[in-house]
């Protein structure tokens, strides 16, 4: 009965970090700027739609990962799993999450055009050093 | 002998200790941050005591049981400690840092009596018992007091993103260590597969906080209310 309760409180408090955790991410990145070049291939100007993000995610695993990055594209990954499932369950009899599900989705497309800028200019970096190695 | 699997276990946490290392040092957050990365450290240095422990015994042994769940214990002290520290970044202007080490120590030996209560009456084994006890209740402990941190970050409306980072990262990781345990003591018949489930979750915490370190300077801010799940 204890454990039952132990992993009921540790289920909600852990969906609630992760969930927080994922939109701190994506704050933090939110600011970036996009350069044209990015712009260009992924379509995306200033604002990202939820649909961008499988196409964005196909380019950023075309490029080289940094360590350090990997674990929030993971992390921003599983966020949008969760965002889709919320649509398309809760979403179609609460309106307002709809609204709220279809942000969060743009914001994780942003997200992940911006690790696709980090990793060109990560690989750009790596290239220049062997270039000069 | 260790399978490629219990290979890659090892090989999948211990390079992102490194990373998050060389992260704080590289952007001068190692004293700022002393406690966390000590906890990292020593993280690494059981990784690799570990891995050679199960070189020579093999996953299953006994003896990699023991080693594990010890330093396992040994850990999560050190985790606790540096989960105190954040108390004391977030709550530096109140200059409660002497009542938040009080509190931390108190809490400390009253888990550690409540583990002792719980096995005291053992047989055998009584040591290996209250080291895993101690160390399922701590985990615990760490996920209810890091629930009350991001309680008080948002009502204090703390606004350093990497602080915020850091600490909902460590909710993240006692989460999952809480539930992994609760599901192995509610299905006993599980454990072997649920097991597996440690070593991974490990590697969670190294690679949040590298990236905490690498990619949001010191002076970063955001609204944490934005963050909440119910909108304040």
């Amino acid at each position: 009965m204890m454990a039952a309760g132990i992993f009921v409180f540790s289920a909600a408090a852990l969906l609630q970090f992760f969930i927080s955790y994922c939109r701190s991410l994506i704050a933090a990145s939110s600011k970036q700027v996009l350069s044209p070049e990015v712009k260009d291939v992924t379509g995306i100007q200033r604002f990202a739609s939820g649909d961008d993000f499988k196409r964005v995610m196909q380019l950023l695993q075309l490029c080289p990962e940094s360590p350090e990055d990997r674990n929030s594209v993971q992390a921003i990954g599983a966020y949008f799993g969760l965002l889709n499932l919320l649509r398309s369950t809760l979403a179609r009899v609460v309106p307002s999450m709809r609204v709220w599900t279809d942000s969060e989705r743009g914001l994780c497309a942003y997200f992940a055009a911006v690790a696709l800028e980090r990793r060109i200019s990560f690989s750009r970096d790596m290239l220049a050093q062997q270039m000069d190695g | 002998m260790p399978g490629p699997f219990e290979y890659i276990l090892w090989f999948l946490c211990t390079p992102f200790e490194v990373v998050a290392l060389v992260c704080a040092f590289k952007r001068k957050a190692f004293r700022r941050y002393l406690f966390l990365n000590l906890y990292v450290a020593a993280s690494l240095v059981s990784s690799l005591a570990r891995f050679q422990v199960f070189h020579h015994y093999g996953l299953t042994s006994s003896a990699y049981v023991y080693f594990y769940y010890y330093s396992d214990a040994l850990l999560t002290i050190f985790l606790y400690f540096a989960l105190m520290s954040l108390y004391s970044y977030v709550f530096d202007e109140l200059k409660a840092e002497r009542l938040v080490s009080l509190m931390a120590f108190a809490l400390l030996v009253g888990t550690a009596i409540f583990s002792y209560s719980v096995v005291h009456q053992a047989s055998d084994k009584l040591v290996s018992r209250f080291v895993v006890e101690l160390s399922q209740n701590l985990y615990f402990v760490g996920l209810v007091l890091t629930y009350l941190l991001w309680a008080s970050i948002l009502k204090m409306r703390e606004t350093r993103t990497r602080l915020i980072q850091l600490v909902l990262s460590l909710g993240v990781y006692f989460s999952l260590f809480a539930a992994t345990y609760a599901l192995r003591n509610l299905y006993p018949g599980m454990s072997s597969l649920l097991q597996a489930l440690p070593p991974l979750i490990a590697c969670f915490l190294p690679m949040a906080w590298g990236y905490a370190y690498w990619r949001l300077p010191e002076e970063a801010r955001l609204v944490p209310a934005r963050l909440a799940v119910v909108p304040r």
